[in-house]
């Protein structure tokens, strides 16, 4: 197993090796890229209803600074333009073309929304130009043989329903599932990822309730899943709708097996609202370090993190999910443009961010790793399942991979 | 300068102000000059301008619209954004499900969204003012979530919304032009596309605000129970109002559709209908041509207050738009009239 490993990793770094000693042979840049600086651009909502997210943003300019302070990637100085759609679509498109035809960037990095990346992705594959890390976590990002210029990078809303039903059909086969789900892009998504996980037992699912995030209260809803007779919920919600949820469950003495979905798995946010004695035993699953917890004070990645965070970027909430996000991907474009070396074309980044091995972030659970191919561009599909105790998550059991078969 | 001077510069008394029909157009020269010059830029810039550009004739004709409803009937709206998604709508799913040909896809997006806006002005007759502001703001509440429906989904692709197909430019106007060694871009023909419609309708409003029926609705503006008492059928012009209002609204919307490619319910939220009056008020309320420079302030200065400060951008666009408010509170209109009487003085 060692020796296996060792090898995987002498390999990995003969092929990077020869990469890089191809590229230094021949320096080749397209637009965007030169001997002295890379221009990477980005969309972001600073403004608008989802304004919570720019600071993912923020993180990254803050970390393209201290990659500019130490050297640079490979001596070249990274320029970040960042620029805000208010989650608007049609904005989004405008921005996209500014940074590609007037700014000139060599890539588009981690544009934020669903939307907002669905109506440039066409416009970026027919220029040619990287999508690269879309900060969405719709499965649809995962195509590269109709859109090989789009990549995701959060593990999909698929591969984490996929999750919990493994979790499901193993820890409770007979069990009645109740779903709640948003009605939109997230929850519709999530739920196919649970029914396509469930497979041959998708019969457990008893009851469906879906909701609008325009919705005052969702309590009805949750009374009717419970005359359903389910033992299991599983809340496929935003925030404040798995909030409301956790409370109205204890308020009504039902004491189904809990399953969060991850973007609600907030402590601050979510559980302590909710009241921690109303949270305890909830399960969700995560792939990222929170900054919040202690266990990982003494972590070597994330003290390189809270190192990061007092010098570059002192007024971040390390609290806040967004934050790890943001440092965790901008550490992963850096490590493609690494990978590039010298021949910094559009084509060479698709390419070396189609061939990531065994890449582990700062941020990362310790364990899940970065794994992409030509025809795989789901760069995270692991998770691994908590369950809230006290006033924290606790990570149980193993790595769990939620990989779709297309 | 003399007191009659003074009095161009009109004073405020009632929400809406009346606007005499003559000072609601620019002259011919300077309608042709910003015409010769809206044909030649393209010309000389990058593909990116272009379609700010188009961008800007489209928010311009949604601002017209909305300029002949307030400036031309004296009614609110803050539901223009639900008008402008239908006509979006309409064009995407006739173009991508029933591979109907763009340029014919927008007399039915503007006729259905006549027919949709005649309807709502019908309830909208019982309301004026603030109230009448608010029926039609909860439009615009509503309407990205009728485009979620599941009812809807299949033809509307639902939150995941549809992408357009940009149209080329005709074969034989790309083959004319090629014999003559110049290239079409899709941008570029989206582009003079565009602006010919514009024209259109910029030419037909304003001869319909010096018509007989433009006149009616002005009389209604200013006065309703003098309009029905000189023999104004009241109700049928504030609907009709409505009705040619939504209509080109409708248009712009399939125009946009084909322009940025993509259809999505959150494109047309009520923060979109707040733009549009927003632009109104700034290139001046009942003045046609101040809808283009409207239109110019909401697409430019969000970037220019975000490039002043990123994280507080919307705290600078608000003191950019306060300034604009205080300074020139008839938007562009003044800042014309003013240029004008500049003009005058020097030419004495």
């Amino acid at each position: 197993m060692r020796s296996c490993q060792l090898h995987a990793a002498a390999l990995a770094a003969a092929a990077f090796a020869l990469t890089t000693g191809n590229a230094l042979a021949q320096k080749k840049y397209d637009t965007g890229a030169g001997d002295t600086e890379i221009k990477i651009g980005n969309i972001m909502p600073y403004s608008g209803p989802a304004s919570a997210y720019g600071v993912i943003g923020k993180t990254e300019q803050a970390y393209f600074d201290k990659i500019n302070a130490e050297g640079g990637i490979n001596g070249r100085k990274i320029k970040f333009i960042s620029y805000d759609d208010g989650y608007s679509p049609p904005k989004t498109v405008e921005q996209a073309r500014k940074l590609v035809e007037s700014d000139e960037v060599l890539l588009v990095f981690n544009p934020l929304g669903t939307p907002s990346n669905s109506a440039i992705e066409k416009y970026m594959n027919t220029k040619k130009v990287p999508q690269l890390f879309v900060a969405s976590g719709a499965t649809k990002w995962n195509d590269p043989k109709d859109f090989p210029w789009t990549m995701g990078w959060q593990p999909s809303y698929q591969s984490e329903a996929h999750i919990y039903a493994k979790y499901l059909i193993k820890e409770k086969p007979e069990g009645k599932i109740a779903v709640l789900y948003q009605n939109d892009d997230f929850g519709k998504d999530y739920l196919k990822g649970l029914k396509d996980g469930l497979a041959a037992k998708a019969s457990m699912i008893v009851a469906e309730e879906s909701y609008e995030s325009a919705e005052p209260s969702i309590d009805g809803h949750i009374v009717k899943l419970r005359a359903s007779g389910a033992d299991v919920f599983v809340s496929i919600t935003t925030p404040k709708f798995a909030a409301q949820a956790i409370k109205k469950l204890a308020e009504i003495d039902w004491h189904p097996i809990h399953v969060l979905s991850n973007v609600s798995a907030s402590v601050g946010g979510v559980m302590q609202p909710a009241g921690y004695e109303n949270a305890q035993g909830i399960l969700s699953a995560a792939y990222a370090k929170d900054g919040a917890d202690p266990q990982w004070d003494n972590d070597p990645g994330m003290k390189n993190f809270f190192g990061f965070l007092a010098k570059y970027y002192p007024d971040a909430n390390k609290r806040d999910g967004s934050v790890v996000y943001g440092y965790g991907v901008a550490q992963t474009l850096v490590h493609v443009l690494k990978m590039c070396g010298d021949d910094l074309t559009r084509e060479n980044v698709m390419k070396q961010a189609a061939s990531l091995r065994n890449f582990e972030t700062d941020t990362l659970l310790p364990g899940i790793r970065i794994n992409t191919s030509p025809t795989d561009f789901a760069p995270i599909q692991q998770l691994k399942m908590m369950r809230f105790k006290g006033d924290k998550w606790e990570l149980f059991g193993d790595i769990i991979s939620g990989e779709l078969s297309n | 300068m003399s007191a009659a001077d003074e009095v161009e510069v009109v004073t405020e008394g009632q929400a809406v102000e009346a606007v005499p029909k003559r000072a609601m157009t620019l002259g011919a020269g300077t309608s042709l000059t910003v015409l010769v010059l809206l044909l030649v830029i393209p010309l000389f810039v990058k593909n990116f301008i272009i379609f700010q550009m188009t961008m800007l004739l489209i928010y311009g004709l949604a601002v017209l619209a909305l300029n002949i409803l307030t400036g031309g009937s004296g009614q609110f709206s803050l539901g223009q954004s639900a008008f402008y998604a239908i006509g979006a709508y309409t064009s995407a799913i006739l173009m991508e499900h029933f591979n109907l040909n763009y340029a014919l896809t927008l007399p039915v997006a503007g006729l259905l969204c006549f027919v949709a806006g005649f309807l709502f002005g019908q309830p909208a007759l019982r309301l004026s003012g603030v109230y009448l502001a608010l029926a039609t703001f909860a439009l615009a509440t509503a309407m990205p979530q009728l485009l979620k429906l599941g009812y809807f989904e299949h033809w509307t692709g639902g939150v995941q919304g549809l992408v357009v197909t940009k149209p080329d430019a005709p074969e034989y106007l790309e083959s004319a032009l090629k014999a003559l060694h110049l290239n079409i871009s899709q941008d570029m023909w989206v582009y003079y596309f565009t602006l010919v419609i514009t024209v259109a309708i910029y030419v037909w409003s304003v001869n319909l605000l010096r018509s007989r029926s433009g006149r009616a609705l002005m009389a209604i503006r200013d006065n309703e129970i003098a309009a029905s008492s000189m023999g104004v059928n009241v109700a049928l012009y504030k609907t009709l109002a409505f009705g040619v209002s939504a209509g080109i609204t409708g248009v712009a919307g399939g125009l946009g559709a084909i322009a940025v490619q993509f259809v999505a319910p959150d494109s047309y939220t009520i923060t979109f209908a707040i733009s549009l009056f927003l632009g109104m008020v700034v290139g001046g309320v009942g003045w046609l041509p101040g809808s283009f420079v409207g239109a110019a302030f909401i697409i430019f200065v969000p970037n220019i207050s975000e490039s002043i400060s990123k994280g507080l951008s919307g705290a600078v666009f608000g003191v950019l738009l306060f300034l604009v408010i205080f300074l020139v509170p008839h938007g562009a209109r003044q800042v014309a009239i003013a240029g004008q009487q500049l003009a005058g003085r020097f030419r004495r």
